[in-house]
Parts: structure tokens; sequence; C-alpha cells
């Protein structure tokens, strides 16, 4: 059979390609909603919903929420009589399949081993992930935009999260369960998997890319320099940045809820920084330590 | 036929489940809410928003709507099932071969954990993209984001228990991770100054073990089963409350834009 279809309908992703699917047309729809309210606000009217009445529960609500749950159950249904759900070889420690892979919503995280560091990539990130995810409506102080599908109230909270969530999460799933194989390597989904191929690419430090070692006393500094800036010149940039074109922006956000926003959004901005350097340039570790690599 | 809707109707074992006639009348519209426990979740009125599918997408709903689901197959699998290593897989086999709807109830349970984590997600990025986590719901968001991991550990955790190659390496490599955890993971940076082995640190701890074993296997099956959908529903418990008493699914707040009304 043809890889690609192969690939695709394995039964666990064709989980994946209906999410492909949803979400998708949800992320369509939400911001067609959003530039159609957007118009209705330019053109000095009210956005939708918002001459809205109240109607009774039952039956309006009831009655869509009977319909769902029924199109839902139908459809698993469906979806359960046509594939068998995989119940692989009783489990073997001594036999590792070739790629191990974890489930696929954690997918996005495996691939990040490929950057970083299990403590970062399988601890640290996915921690400041559900904290920063937390802490969204509390550092999120534009009062604009509740209720309603909207962009140009909202742009960079907007954005922002779009980016972490459709590239940093959903992509690099659809990453891992379609384009990784034996290895961890690259494999397009119309190519046949090789579990021989070897892939030599040698990779490098940063400060050994301007020849200093980076396992030396000025390696480590050299990292250290790197690392260290890029959080706290990350931080302090932006502020005199606002501090001299948006004071009353900073003024409202006050320190420490600035200083969160802009440790996790350079933090979040440091993952494609990362991939970037990994894969043009080929560095593997910008600061080697003795307890950590970064 | 009227006459024999009338005799089912006015016998007092109907009346006594039913309690009183519907007339379509605004106080029987209430009380078809306020007089049944399972709607009375919802509030006797709701704004229109709250019934447009354009909306909401239902999609908090089929998440709920899957967990229900989800807990009725589990139920079923349940009974057939013994978390030990030397019965978990067969028991899965006779599951599939000897059990009427054996492959069906197991189909529907798998599929239908992949799709509460896809519309969870769903879920998620619709509440963002109205901006419903704003004042006065940031705290419910915060629920919603434990839910959402929740989530993701109930089918991690259910990953392992056909005790297959697929669930037993899934684990592997997802607890492998729990190892590299800072100061608490043998491979983690600074654990060597809490003298944190194998066999004392955080993987140690999940898995009952330093490798995936037995007593894994019954952690993640008491996770799956009990643990997690126990602290699963009650959250979902207050989500659902904090909803209704936040003022209800979010719309357009009107007084700041009184010019339009």
């Amino acid at each position: 059979m043809n890889p690609f279809i192969e690939i695709i309908t394995k039964p666990d992703n064709i989980a994946i390609v209906i999410m492909i699917i949803l979400v998708s047309f949800f992320m369509a729809w939400a911001f067609l909603q959003a530039f159609q309210n957007d118009k209705l606000m330019a053109l000095g009217q009210g956005v939708d919903g918002e001459r809205d009445q109240d109607v009774d529960t039952y039956k309006p609500l009831v009655r869509i929420e009977l319909i769902i749950a029924l199109v839902v159950m139908v459809g698993l249904t469906v979806w359960s009589i046509l594939v068998d759900a995989p119940l692989e070889e009783i489990a073997n420690p001594t036999i590792t399949p070739n790629p191990a892979k974890a489930p696929w919503y954690f997918l996005g995280l495996q691939e990040l081993l490929v950057y970083f560091d299990p403590w970062l990539a399988g601890v640290v990130l996915p921690t400041l992930i559900i904290v920063g995810l937390i802490a969204i409506p509390y550092i999120d102080i534009n009062p604009k935009g509740n209720g309603y599908y909207t962009f140009s109230e909202r742009k960079y909270a907007i954005l922002t999260f779009s980016f972490g969530f459709f590239i940093l999460w959903l992509l690099l799933i659809v990453i891992g369960v379609f384009f990784r194989g034996p290895g961890w390597l690259w494999y397009w989904p119309w190519q046949e998997w090789d579990t021989q191929r070897v892939v030599f690419e040698p990779t490098r430090d940063l400060s050994t890319m301007i020849g200093i070692d980076s396992r030396s006393i000025g390696g480590f500094i050299i990292g250290a320099v790197v690392v260290l800036g890029y959080l706290v010149g990350g931080m302090i940039a932006p502020y005199k940045y606002f501090k001299k074109k948006f004071p009353e922006f900073l003024e409202q956000m006050g320190m420490i809820r600035y200083s969160i926003t802009m440790f996790l959004f350079i933090t979040m901005m440091s993952i494609p920084i990362k991939m970037i350097l990994r894969l043009v340039f080929l560095v593997k570790y910008i600061w080697i330590t003795p307890w950590f690599n970064v | 036929m009227n006459e024999m809707f009338d005799k089912v109707k006015k016998n007092l074992i109907w009346k006594s489940v039913f309690r009183r006639d519907y007339r379509n009348t605004v106080r029987d519209r209430a009380a078809a809410i306020f007089g049944n426990v399972f709607l009375h979740i919802h509030p006797v009125k709701v704004r229109e928003s709250a019934v447009k599918l354009r909306y909401t997408w239902g999609m908090g709903g089929i998440t709920f709507f899957a967990f229900i689901i989800l807990t009725i197959t589990g139920i079923v699998l349940m009974f057939y099932y013994h978390p030990t290593v030397s019965h978990a897989y067969e028991d899965m086999k006779d599951f599939e071969f000897q059990v009427p709807y054996g492959v069906i109830s197991r189909n529907l349970h798998r599929w239908a954990a992949h799709f509460m984590v896809i519309v969870v997600m769903i879920h998620m990025f619709r509440v963002f993209m109205t901006g419903s986590y704003k004042a006065p719901r940031q705290f419910n968001w915060g629920v919603g984001v434990i839910l959402l991991v929740l989530t993701f550990l109930l089918s991690f955790t259910g990953y392992l228990l056909p005790w297959d190659q697929l669930g037993f390496w899934a684990i592997t490599v997802g607890t492998n991770m729990g190892a590299a955890t800072p100061l608490l993971g043998y491979q983690g940076p600074f654990s060597e100054f809490l003298h944190i082995t194998p066999y004392n640190d955080v993987r140690f701890a999940l898995l009952g073990g330093a490798t995936v074993g037995g007593n894994a296997l019954l952690r993640s099956y008491i996770w799956h089963c009990v643990a997690i959908p126990l602290v699963s529903i009650i959250l979902m418990a207050v989500h659902f409350w904090r909803v209704r008493k936040d003022g209800g699914i979010s719309r357009p707040q009107i007084t700041d834009k009184e010019t339009t009304l």
C-alpha cells in the first residue's frame, strides 16, 4: 500500500486526521466571525449577539443539546463500526519499537526533544504552558472583546495564542504523528520508513562556532551571557520600547504583570529560536554547565 | 388515542413521577428546568447567544457528553478486566472475541477518548477567541485549564491498560520525562544534591517501580478509573457552577455600548 495512505489510515491516526479537519473548520469559523464583527463595529453597529434577548431554556437550549448529543453519538458509533481500536502484540520490554512514540497529544512535547533536553522539553516547558494558560486572564488587561468574536480589538492576544496553539502545539503534533519515523528522523508521508537509515549530521555548540570549546570556562561564560542575556534583555528591551512609545500601557500593566507576561512570552519564543538555531545553524547547545545544558 | 394518553397520564404512578402536567405556559417551561434534577444545571432563561451554535459551537457540552460516553463504556470494560500483567492483555482479547458487542464497546471507548481530547482543545480555543476568560470569568478559565490537563492525563493513564506494545512503550516514553524533572528526577539537573536515584525519584513514584511493570499497571488503572475521574467530576461541578454564577454564557457587554441600544 502507498505509505501515505497507510499512515493516515492507521486507526489511531484517523483521530489526528479528524482533528485537523475539525480544528481547521473551527479556526476558519472563529476568524470569519471575528472579521464580521470587526466590520460591524467599523460601521458603528453592534456586534453579533449584542441585542440578544433572554429566551426560555426549555425548549430551545434543551432541544439543541439533544440534537448535538444525538449527532455526536451517531458519529462516534459510525466511527466505531468502521474502525477497530488497535490492539498490538502483548507488551514486551525486550522489543523496543522504532520509533517509540508517546500518545499523540504529547507528540508536540516529544518533538521538542529534538531541540531541548528532557528536563526542559518534558518538564519545565509543559509546566510553563499550564501556568501560562492559567495566567492569561490575569495578564490580559484589555477589557475589550469580552463575549464576542473580534480580531481588531485584541490583535496581539489572538496572534500570540494562535501561534502557541496552532504552530507550537498542533503543528508539532501533526509533525510528530505523520513526519517522524525510525530514529525520529524526518520522513515525508509518501516515503517508506527505513530502520537502517542513518543521518550523519554533525552538531556543534554555540561557542564552538567562534572557536571556543563549549565545555571550557570561556564557553561556559559565553553560554551564560547568551542565555541569561536573552532572558534579561528580552524583558528589558521591550520595557524601554514601551516606556518610550506607550508609557500609559506600562502604567496599566504594572511591573509584576509586565515581568510575568514578558517572561512567558520570551520563553515561548525561545522555542522557535532554538529550532532555527538547531535546524539552520546545527547548534545543539547554547550553554553547557556541569548540571544542565540549554 | 387521546383517551389512552389520558389514562396513562391520569393514574397515580404517572403523577408520582412527573408531578404536574406540561401545558407550555411560562410557569411550566420554567418548571421543566428547575423541576428536573438533570436539567436544573441550566437557568430557566438563557441569553440567545447560549442557544446559537455559531457562538459556542456546543464544544463544552460535547466534551461533557464524551465524558459520559467514556464513563459508561469504561464501566462495561471494567467488568471484564483484571489490572494484572498476566491477565490484562488476555482480557482484552477475550473482550473482543467472547463478549457480545465487545469490539464496538472498546472502539467507542477508544474513539470517544480521542474525540474528547480534540473537542476540549477546540472548546478552549472558542473560549479564548470570544474573550470569555475575561472578568468575571478568570477563575473559571483556570479551572478549565486544569480540566484540560486532567483530560490528557485520563487518556494517558488509559493507554497502558491493554498491556500491548503500543501502550507499554508510549507510557515508557512518557514517564521517562519524569526522570528528567529538575531536583526530583534521577536524570534531572541538581538531583544529585538530593541523592535521587532511579529508585526514589518522580518516575519511580509514577510507576511504582524503576520500569513499567505490574505496579505501573495497577497505578494506571486506579488513576484512570478512580482517582482522576473523581477529581474531574468535582472540578466539572465547580466549572459548571461557576459558568452560572459568573453570569452564564459570555455575551457582549451592554454597558459600554449604550449608544446602540
